[in-house]
């Protein structure tokens, strides 16, 4: 017999360790390689929503002296709050705007300069006066709004250096927008109207305001229904009920709940709560109702890993000093499992914040003007503000709709990170 | 603790939805339809909201033109809408369906007209197209030049289609088949190309409609999505693409892109006025008779919407990019707007 030379294990082991170890290396890039493919894609994005949206924050206004003329407001001079509210405030402005530049003539060129100014400048003339009705007759330096226009341009939105006709803004009009700040009349400022107004066609007058409240109270409806019976569900079916085939189908029905896709439940809201209940469409009411059928199977689910996680010896413990199986439920496990279902929970509100399918279903893809003031007013919520906003022709809506997104994401990160905070603070690792 | 603060909220959310129960009127104009009017007629409502202190700024929902007529000719009743937009005109079977839920009176306000343009990046040469060369280009089928029998497309370039074109890849962008903007292509270049060809002519009124109407699958036309401005972003990227959209978004967009003449003559506002410029299409406003005195300031609206201010021809909806109507025909319709004259 020809028997091969034994090789001793050593050799074995060493021929295959620079193999092996070449392995563990591949592997460790392919991973270094996939975590900084995702990250690139991150910063790409925000870059790009930033990049686009940052300058949406600021606001240009025209600062115009006002001559509070009361021969055009009050020409009878009673102060009648009727004739106030609906005395010709555009012609004080135009008044102005034509002191200011006295060598432009022609209808056109006229309409041209008074465009500087946004069209809800009159109005905040009106509300000034209505305020206090003794500035009739004085003048007043105002800060107006500009035009988006002109906004746009400032911010270098608009390339000056292109043909005339090709950009929405005229010769003239970059004439008069540069005399006006070498003049200093024209700055920039925090845009506040856009946290504190509703939506609106013009782009210099559009907020978030009502999208906001409109998420709120669509949020709250969803909370309060979703929380309650998510949490009741998951403690009776990992406490309460019996492990049967009822019990076992409940549970695949529930997990397949969690992944249909959310347009069905728009689907169905549609035709349960306003169809069939008659309720309002456009309201919080039902965009809450169709959020918290998507958020219910998220927070059941949730809800039992965090029972589950909770060990047997407790229930046992409080079993055993004479405590109903109740008792053992509310006094000691629930409030041990509770962090971890409001972990859940906020996961899942912070998934039903960013939805927008399910309502479109539901008449909740609006241009609502007033911002909402209880949970049956016609409201839109932030992701179909973004949608709607995304939409429209406006140059300058396309800043707006990345400001628009950045606030979202930036809710989105505040409910996710209250979750991290959650977790780490109270949860009990066992 | 926890069981009183459940049923307390339980409690609060039943009291909540009994509220909504009760609650029957309704103190502001429920306006559905087309998103195609809704830029203007969001423009009109957020006027109106300001300019009148006593009534609330109208809601506007943007349903689609036909999901709009859904919604409108549920029946009469707060729950219903007051006012349907739409890019085209009512279908005898909406308003059968509107009667059968006792919606009877209906008006009708024609508020303008939309352009619908074919455009690309400015980076290229101007193209000029027909409405013939655009079937051509876009027609699933087509008759084989020199027999006149139905083939499927064969052409791969604009220059294959006319040889007075450039030799460029034909590559569509457009509207998906649920838009009203898609209706209105079809109806305005497809049929209107198709119809210069004798062959076709000759065939069965079913299947000649069904040859025009139907836009290729391989590729060259491509659907991308109802979102105009998407659309814009790829023409800049993609220079050897067309994209068709309203003319509001070429007018926003003029330094981006530009539009394709048809038949010569160029989607401008004077041309479209005009009545020129071939793809063109009618924008309307319907209003249920019914709810005007139930429903506050529906009247005041239409007064606002017919306006001169806003519909005149250098109105605010002019300066949205509405093509407003010709002075003798607004005339007619303010008039009728004005009396309420029903359909």
């Amino acid at each position: 017999m020809n028997k091969k030379p034994q090789r001793d294990i050593k050799t074995i082991v060493n021929a295959s360790l620079a193999r092996r170890h070449a392995a563990e290396r591949r592997f460790r890039w392919y991973g270094l390689i996939a975590i900084s493919l995702g990250l690139v894609f991150v910063v790409l994005m925000f870059a790009n929503i930033i990049s686009q949206g940052y300058s949406a924050f600021w606001q240009t206004y025209i600062e115009l002296p006002i001559h509070f003329d009361s021969a055009v407001i009050d020409p009878e001079g009673h102060r009648d709050p009727h004739v106030l509210e609906n005395a010709d405030y555009a012609a004080l402005i135009r008044a102005s705007l034509r002191a200011q530049f006295p060598h432009v003539e022609g209808r056109r060129n006229l309409r041209d300069l008074y465009n500087l100014v946004s069209s809800n400048a009159p109005f905040r003339l009106r509300s000034q006066v209505l305020d206090n009705p003794e500035i009739i007759g004085t003048e007043q330096s105002i800060r107006m709004l500009a035009s988006a226009t002109v906004d746009t341009f400032v911010k270098g939105n608009i390339d000056r250096h292109i043909d005339e006709s090709l950009r929405s803004i005229k010769n003239q009009e970059i004439a008069w927008v540069d005399q006006l700040q070498a003049s200093g009349q024209l700055k920039q400022r925090f845009n506040t109207i856009l946290f504190s107004k509703g939506d609106s066609r013009e782009p210099e007058q559009a907020g978030i305001r009502g999208a906001l409240m409109g998420s709120f109270y669509t949020l709250v409806v969803t909370f309060l229904l979703s929380f309650p019976i998510g949490v009741a569900t998951a403690v009776y079916l990992e406490e309460f009920a019996p492990k049967n085939r009822w019990t076992d189908l409940i549970e695949v029905n529930i997990n397949n709940l969690a992944a249909v896709p959310s347009i069905v439940f728009g689907l169905l809201g549609l035709a349960v709560f306003i169809n069939f209940f008659g309720l309002p469409r456009s309201a919080p009411l039902v965009g809450g109702l169709v959020l918290s059928l998507m958020t219910l199977p998220v927070i059941i689910i949730a809800g039992r890993a965090a029972l589950t996680s909770v060990p047997p010896s407790i229930r046992e413990a409080a079993l055993g000093m004479g405590a109903s199986k109740l008792q053992m439920v509310g006094h000691h496990v629930l409030p041990l499992a509770i962090p971890g279902m409001l972990t859940g929970a906020i996961i899942g509100m912070a998934r039903a914040l960013g939805e927008s399918a399910p309502l479109l279903m539901i008449g909740m893809v609006a241009f609502i003007a007033d911002v909402p003031g209880s949970f049956t007013d016609p409201a839109t919520v932030l992701p179909v503000q973004i949608y709607l906003w995304a939409d429209l022709p406006e140059r300058a809506f396309v800043e707006r709709t990345s400001a628009a997104i950045m606030v979202l994401l930036a809710f989105m990160i505040l409910m996710n990170g209250l979750a991290i905070i959650l977790r780490k603070r109270f949860e009990r690792r066992w | 603790m926890i069981k009183h603060k459940l049923a307390l909220a339980i409690a609060a959310t039943f009291t909540l939805a009994g509220a909504v129960h009760a609650q029957s009127a309704r103190d502001y104009i429920n306006i559905v339809g087309s998103s195609t009017v809704y830029p203007f007629t969001t423009a009109v409502a957020e006027q109106f909201g300001k300019a009148n202190k006593n009534f609330k700024t109208p809601k506007v929902e943007s349903t689609g033109t036909g999901g709009g007529f859904k919604l409108f000719c549920g029946g009469v009743g707060v729950e219903y809408p007051d006012v349907s937009n739409a890019s085209r005109a009512i279908k005898q079977s909406e308003i059968e369906t509107c009667a059968k839920n006792g919606v009877k009176e209906i008006v009708e306000i024609k508020i303008g007209f939309d352009g619908i343009v074919v455009a690309s990046s400015k980076k290229n040469a101007p193209m000029p197209l027909t409405v013939k060369d655009l079937w051509l280009g876009l027609a699933k089928q087509i008759p084989e030049p020199g027999t006149g029998t139905l083939v499927a497309n064969p052409f791969k370039t604009w220059k294959e289609v006319n040889p007075d074109l450039p030799a460029k890849k034909i590559e569509v962008l457009g509207p998906p088949p649920t838009s009203g903007t898609r209706d209105a292509f079809v109806e305005l270049v497809m049929d209107a190309g198709c119809e210069e060809f004798p062959a076709i002519k000759g065939l069965d009124k079913k299947e000649a409609k069904a040859i025009c109407q139907t836009i290729r699958e391989d590729g060259a036309y491509i659907e991308a999505g109802e979102n105009d401005n998407l659309i814009v972003n790829k023409l800049v990227a993609n220079p050897n693409a067309l994209g068709i959209f309203g003319y509001s978004f070429l007018e926003e967009n003029l330094d981006k892109i530009q539009g394709e003449t048809i038949g010569g003559v160029a989607p401008d506002f004077e041309d479209i006025a005009n009545g020129k410029y071939p793809v063109s299409r009618p924008l309307f406003m319907y209003i249920k008779k019914a709810h005007i005195g139930v429903i506050p300031g529906i009247a005041e609206f239409i007064a606002e919407y017919t306006s001169d201010k806003a519909l005149g021809d250098e109105g605010y909806l002019a300066q949205k990019g509405l093509i407003p109507l010709p002075a003798g025909q607004r005339k007619q319709v303010v008039m009728d707007a004005k009396n309420l004259k029903p359909l």
